[in-house]
């Protein structure tokens, strides 16, 4: 750590230097000197200048590659425009451009050319151009470039470039006559997680016409551990990665089923439009950034914030409207209820179709939501599902506050037991209703706002959660917050696994198989309210 | 000694009922056969191929509506999969008339043509005895019969009701529609089967196939409305519309309601893979869309609109919802989702007994000196005369409300 700190402070310093210099005198002539020599001089000169770097050195490059760079009186020039420049100086030589002899540049120059144009690249600020570059230097690595290799190593930050070029050194290290350095690299080739790595050491393992690819037995053993080794981190950072996206999607299933667990423990009532109001506060999200892209465009990227609220209300102001208009009347009868609301269902899917039209509207990730933590090569945890599990951990938080810590909350856990009794000691059950029913659709809203940064947008977009929520709220019992949080954990990390292992509609069918089984068991889910009833 | 069975089915239908079953007889056996397949194109009264397969397939509609109605209206069992017996039927049946086929695919194979498509050389295993006509009959009756029993049975053991059982009847059937999506599984993935082209040798497009499955439609449909009628005015029955209107009471008193319960409900599904298999070779495809939770819950709307707890409201039901389809799907497709979730919303709150309570309110309403229930209907369970009485309200459920909810919390 120390040492490695050293070094950038050092090559800071060099850069400070750099920088410092009059950039016109910075290449030597010598250096140049090779590009007027006979064609392998030349190659070799292009990818010394790439190994060197520097602006210099990008300035005869470019010159080189458009035609411009030639001999004029025994010195490199560079034409441009009226004026003749030495190439090495930069300095202007009282030269006509007609005296210049340009050189041509033929295929095998220019693939010399584009190698040095990644080398130099290498140090560029920006971080997809250097990714970029370090992926064409891996791919065609020669001896030469190790040096500069291990300089950008010692450079670069960012670990997806560093894998790059570990990797690249490396496989130059191990094509080296040099049985100490193959042992080296193979040892250290260990470090990395990538699968292409491990091809890289699989190849040596193998046997051509009899004889090893790799004669030295103890470069093989080292090899054969660092296989072993990558594995293992393979299969754990997959592990990891898959039990990730069973968190996200036990986090998408939490915001669905938390609004109805809420709506069911209170009126006993499966809302089949609950889905719909997913896509509802999905559809407010996407006019909320509408709105900013035509009034706030330079805080377009906030807009997912704005959207809580919005998503929230427009879910809940449906909700409410719809325990108003219909399930009110149809109290004490659940099974009629869930008519009514799969025909509200049909309708607001119908009238999302005509509104918004029937394809998937396009809703852009903020830029702080793109992207995502690499954990091996091919798992990314991306960014937005990180938020998501957040955001998710914050709508529990909130509900659960709501719950436990509010007049309001205790109606509602009131009248979850016992509507008969909360009503005689005076809560107001109807009201309560609405409240509770307004809440548990602007939770719905919110998983419609979660849900539209991961998943397209569409009018049909709700249909496929209500089965998946209404499982998570039989598996965790009705009315239990906690039940469903481990209920929706549980479905989300099993569902992916099994996903993993048997393939997605496979894995569906588990679940459901395995929901069934299990209230054959437990028919009041994992946390059951404690109490005595009987159905008379 | 006990009236003979003859008897009994008999008495179960007032006359009124039997004559009205007579004069439809004549309409499907005799009147509509004879209007598509005897008179010529020309003919004022001939019945194009298109409206004779349309009215075939509402006939099928009426029967799932009918095997709906036992298991909702009678025993208060609302299921939302009904859809997959059906289509299980049809798939049984499906498969008869994909083995019929025979080298007359695009293929010239033995072998389905969806199964040369996916370089399959053998027929799977399940195929077996799929190409005897009596096998397929055995098929469609005892495949939705058996996932109907053991599905029941786990379910009603541990005592699921109410809102849990209907959610988990849509689990079942959307699982089964993701399961007949795979190409794997053997069934013809998304497209299904389609392309008949004979049963039993005769050609399916004739007039006279046509016609013989139109009447076979209306036998079967005849055949669950007597049928039904007989389970509901029985001591069956009566136990059924017990256990539907508060089954700890009936569990007091010494019955086990899983057999009840369990015995209708695989009776409905039955019955609804009957008449898938008749659906199929008058729409002349199958594929997994018909297991869509969508079109389960309608078959519910259809026996909610004519009412439920009636036989004749069932079949009232889905004729009038199913001729609104094909004419709105005709006239205005956009509007058919706004006027059917409408409809459910309407009918549930306006309508809680459906055309068949009107009716009855109607008639009540006009002539209040006759009673409200009709000399023949008495014998029917307390329970549900005081429901037909009282249309607007559900005297015993709405009672059970605090208590069933405490006991499902």
């Amino acid at each position: 750590m120390l040492r490695s700190g050293f070094t950038r402070l050092l090559c800071g310093l060099a850069l400070l230097g750099m920088l410092a210099a009059p950039a016109r005198a910075a290449l030597d002539e010598a250096k140049v000197a090779g590009l007027a020599g006979d064609f392998q001089s030349r190659l070799d000169t292009i990818e010394a200048l790439g190994v060197a770097g520097g602006d210099d050195a990008r300035r005869v490059l470019d010159a080189l590659e458009g035609g411009r760079l030639g001999l004029a009186a025994g010195v490199l020039v560079i034409v441009a425009g009226d004026s003749v420049v030495s190439a090495a100086t930069g300095e202007k030589l009282d030269l006509a451009p007609a005296a210049a002899e340009t050189f041509t540049v033929n295929n095998r120059v220019r693939r010399a050319l584009g190698t040095a144009r990644a080398a130099l690249a290498l140090a560029a600020s920006d971080r997809d151009v250097r990714l970029s570059a370090a992926r064409t230097l891996a791919d065609n690595t020669t001896e030469s470039l190790l040096p500069m290799f291990e300089r950008a190593l010692a450079k670069e930050s960012d670990d997806e470039i560093r894998s790059v070029l570990a990797r690249a050194a490396a496989r130059v290290n191990l094509a080296s006559a040099d049985a100490a350095k193959r042992l080296k690299a193979a040892e250290a080739l260990g470090e990395s997680s990538d699968p292409a790595v491990k091809n890289l050491l699989a190849a040596l393992l193998e046997k051509k016409d009899g004889e090893w690819v790799e004669p030295s037995s103890e470069v093989r053993a080292a090899a054969d551990m660092a296989i072993h080794t990558i594995d293992r981190r393979i299969a754990t950072a997959e592990a990891v990665g898959t039990l990730f996206s069973g968190l996200s999607l036990g986090s998408i299933l939490l915001l669905a089923a938390l609004g109805l667990a809420i709506t069911y423990g209170v009126m006993g009532v499966i809302n089949m439009a609950h889905g719909e109001l997913l896509m509802v506060g999905a559809y407010a999200t996407f006019l909320v950034q509408g709105l900013f892209r035509s009034y706030l465009p330079a805080y377009v990227d906030w807009y997912v914030a704005a959207a809580i609220p919005a998503a929230f209300l427009a879910a809940a102001l449906v909700g409410v409207a719809m325990e108003r208009l219909v399930l009110r009347h149809l109290y004490g009868r659940p099974l009629e209820s869930l008519l009514a609301t799969w025909g509200l269902s049909l309708v607001l899917i119908q009238a999302a179709r005509v509104v918004f039209g029937p394809q998937n509207v396009e809703l852009a990730n903020p830029v702080w939501m793109s992207g995502g933590i690499a954990l091996a090569a091919g798992v990314v945890l991306p960014w937005n599902r990180i938020v998501i599990v957040g955001f998710a951990v914050f709508v529990l938080l909130l509900i659960w506050l709501m719950m436990q810590r509010t007049r309001l909350g205790m109606f509602v856990r009131a009248v979850t037991q016992n509507r008969a009794m909360a009503g005689c000691v005076g809560v107001p059950t109807a009201r309560v209703d609405t409240l509770a029913f307004a809440i548990g659709s602007g939770v719905a809203g919110l998983g419609g706002l979660a849900l539209s940064q991961i998943a397209n947008v569409g009018p049909a977009m709700g249909t496929g959660y209500i089965v998946d929520a209404f499982m998570v709220v039989v598996l965790g019992g009705v009315g239990q917050l906690a039940g469903a949080v481990w209920a929706a954990l549980g479905l989300g990390i099993v569902g992916k696994f099994l996903e993993g292992w048997a393939g997605a509609v496979i894995a569906k069918i588990l679940v459901l198989v395995f929901v069934i089984v299990f209230i054959q068991k437990r028919p009041q889910g994992i946390f059951a309210l404690k109490g005595r009833f009987a159905d008379m | 000694m006990r009236t003979p069975l003859t008897l009994r089915i008999l008495h179960s239908t007032p006359r009124a009922g039997w004559i009205a079953l007579a004069v439809f007889a004549a309409l499907t056996w005799i009147a509509v056969p004879v209007a598509h397949a005897v008179l010529p194109e020309a003919h004022p009264l001939h019945l194009s191929a298109y409206t004779v397969s349309l009215l075939g397939k509402i006939l099928c509609y009426m029967v799932v509506a009918v095997a709906m109605d036992l298991i909702w209206g009678y025993a208060g069992i609302l299921s939302l999969g009904h859809g997959l017996f059906f289509a299980l039927g049809g798939y049984a049946f499906g498969m008869y008339l994909m083995r019929q086929i025979g080298r007359d695919g695009s293929y010239q194979s033995d072998l389905p043509d969806f199964m040369v498509f996916l370089d399959w050389k053998e027929l799977p295993w399940y195929w077996a005895g799929s190409d005897s006509f009596l096998g397929t009959l055995l098929l469609v009756v005892a495949v939705p019969g058996l996932v109907a029993f053991v599905f029941g049975w786990f379910a009603f053991r541990s005592r699921i009701k109410g809102v849990y059982f209907s959610i988990i009847t849509q689990a079942l059937t959307y699982a089964a529609m993701l399961l007949f999506f795979r190409n794997e599984t053997g069934f013809g993935g998304n497209n299904g089967f389609t392309d008949f082209k004979r049963i039993l040798g005769y050609s399916i497009t004739s007039p006279e196939m046509r016609a013989t499955l139109f009447a076979l439609s209306a036998a079967l449909l005849m055949a669950c409305l007597v049928l039904g009628r007989y389970l509901v005015t029985s001591r069956f029955g009566r136990v059924l519309a017990a256990i539907r209107d508060a089954e700890s009471r009936v569990m007091f008193i010494g019955y086990n309601p899983l057999h009840y319960k369990l015995f209708m409900w695989t009776l409905s599904a039955v019955l609804c893979g009957l008449a898938g298999a008749l659906y199929v070779p008058q729409v002349g495809i199958i594929n997994p869309s018909e297991m869509s939770p969508a079109n389960s819950i309608e078959i519910a709307v259809w026996v909610a609109v004519g009412g439920r707890g009636t036989l004749v409201g069932a079949v009232l039901g889905a004729g009038i919802v199913n001729l609104a389809k094909s004419w709105f799907t005709m006239s205005f497709p956009e509007y058919w989702p706004f006027f059917l979730g409408f409809l459910f919303i309407a009918v549930t709150l306006y309508l809680p007994d459906g055309v068949v309570g009107l009716w009855r309110r109607l008639r009540a309403r006009t002539a209040p000196a006759t009673p409200t229930v009709p000399a023949p209907q008495q014998s029917k369970p307390q329970a549900e005369a005081r429901r037909e009485m009282q249309p607007a309200a559900v005297p015993i459920e709405s009672n059970r409300l605090p208590a069933a909810k405490g006991a499902e919390a």
